[in-house]
């Protein structure tokens, strides 16, 4: 087993590892000066970006919805760590060169061709369904992936489940069975 | 910026370092594990899953954090898990990754991520609805499996890390 990809990158048997190590540090970090025992999760940041947004033109709005008001609409310690997940990666990639812009990723272009307008339709009407389920099911491949997975929650082996299976049948739908 | 802030970015910094790192970021990668072709992020997923399980239940069991499990409401697991991979295969990216997918340059995540602050601002609005009917089919609490089998966590990890390193060992003999 190599340690590193060709491309400069790490195992991600390592790379995980090294991540599971972060997720032991940050329980006992946000134990520690949050006093609640936080988990890592990006989804519900989701929300608190659409409720801030949403602010900006009426507040009333926000106010008076009853999902805005039980998430609470503030800049909180899952909102700058998805803030974080942005710049370690800009860091990550800048250094070891693999920073690269991307219009259209290649096998989307192979499948659907070059149109960067049926690309970011989508990405938007993916990015719609999979926010709305996965605050429906309460996570996402890192709440409930990661996190619940490690915790041996019974809804997150569940939903780990329904993922994976359900987008194997639309992956397989979209790109067709083609012997690459 | 609070502490509480301060400590959210930086351990977000290294999650996204890491991300970028196991190259579980982009497109390829993800599809290519709903494809069944390449399974980078799935090796990369349950590693941190084997480290993450023993330490926090360690801690837990040592009363130094508490679980927090999301709760086993079916018709919500269950339809949202499923709508969710679906929506994650067209997309190609998660919640997470797509932020991280944005900060190396694949600035289609954008749009990733556009949808998906539409998704929640529609999914607020929408929230009674749900609220009113798919939640309310049955609900299990906020249960781990441990307590659902009525088996020790301490059979279970042994079990857990058996499978996944035997997983693991089947992805490179075939060369996923």
């Amino acid at each position: 087993m190599k340690w590193k990809t060709e491309d400069g990158g790490w195992s991600p048997y390592l790379a995980g590892a090294l991540l599971g190590l972060l997720a032991i540090v940050s329980v006992v970090a946000t134990t520690q000066w949050l006093g609640k025992t936080s988990y890592l999760g990006a989804s519900t940041t989701f929300v608190r970006a659409a409720g801030l947004l949403e602010q900006a033109v009426s507040s009333d709005h926000v106010a008076a919805n009853e999902y805005f008001t039980k998430t609470k609409i503030v800049v909180d310690w899952q909102f700058m760590l998805v803030t974080g997940i942005f710049l370690g990666a800009l860091i990550s990639s800048a250094t070891d060169r693999s920073l690269k812009l991307e219009s259209v990723p290649p096998i989307w272009k192979d499948r659907f061709g070059p149109s960067i307008g049926k690309r970011v339709a989508g990405a938007f009407l993916g990015g719609i369904i999979a926010m709305v389920s996965a605050r429906m099911a309460d996570g996402c491949p890192s709440g409930h992936g990661l996190s619940g997975v490690m915790q041996l929650s019974v809804s997150s082996l569940v939903a780990v489940a329904m993922f994976f299976i359900f987008g194997a049948v639309v992956a397989a739908l979209m790109y067709g069975r083609r012997s690459s | 910026m609070n502490t509480t802030q301060w400590l959210g970015l930086v351990t977000g910094v290294l999650f996204g370092f890491l991300l970028q790192k196991g190259r579980v970021l982009r497109f390829e990668k993800q599809v290519g594990a709903l494809l069944l072709k390449d399974m980078t992020i799935v090796k990369f997923m349950f590693s941190a899953i084997l480290v993450g399980m023993v330490g926090i239940t360690l801690l837990t069991d040592a009363g130094i954090v508490t679980l927090s499990h999301k709760t086993m409401n079916v018709g919500a697991v269950l339809l949202g898990g499923a709508l969710f991979g679906v929506g994650w295969a067209i997309m190609g990216f998660c919640p997470g990754t797509s932020v991280g997918a944005l900060g190396e340059g694949r600035w289609h995540a954008l749009f990733a991520i556009a949808g998906m602050v539409a998704g929640a601002a529609l999914y607020a609005e929408l929230y009674p609805f749900f609220d009113s009917t798919v939640m309310t089919w049955k609900d299990f609490g906020k249960i781990g499996l441990p307590e659902a089998l009525g088996v020790s966590q301490w059979v279970i990890i042994p079990l857990f890390w058996a499978a996944t390193i035997s997983l693991f060992f089947w992805f490179e003999k075939k060369g996923l």
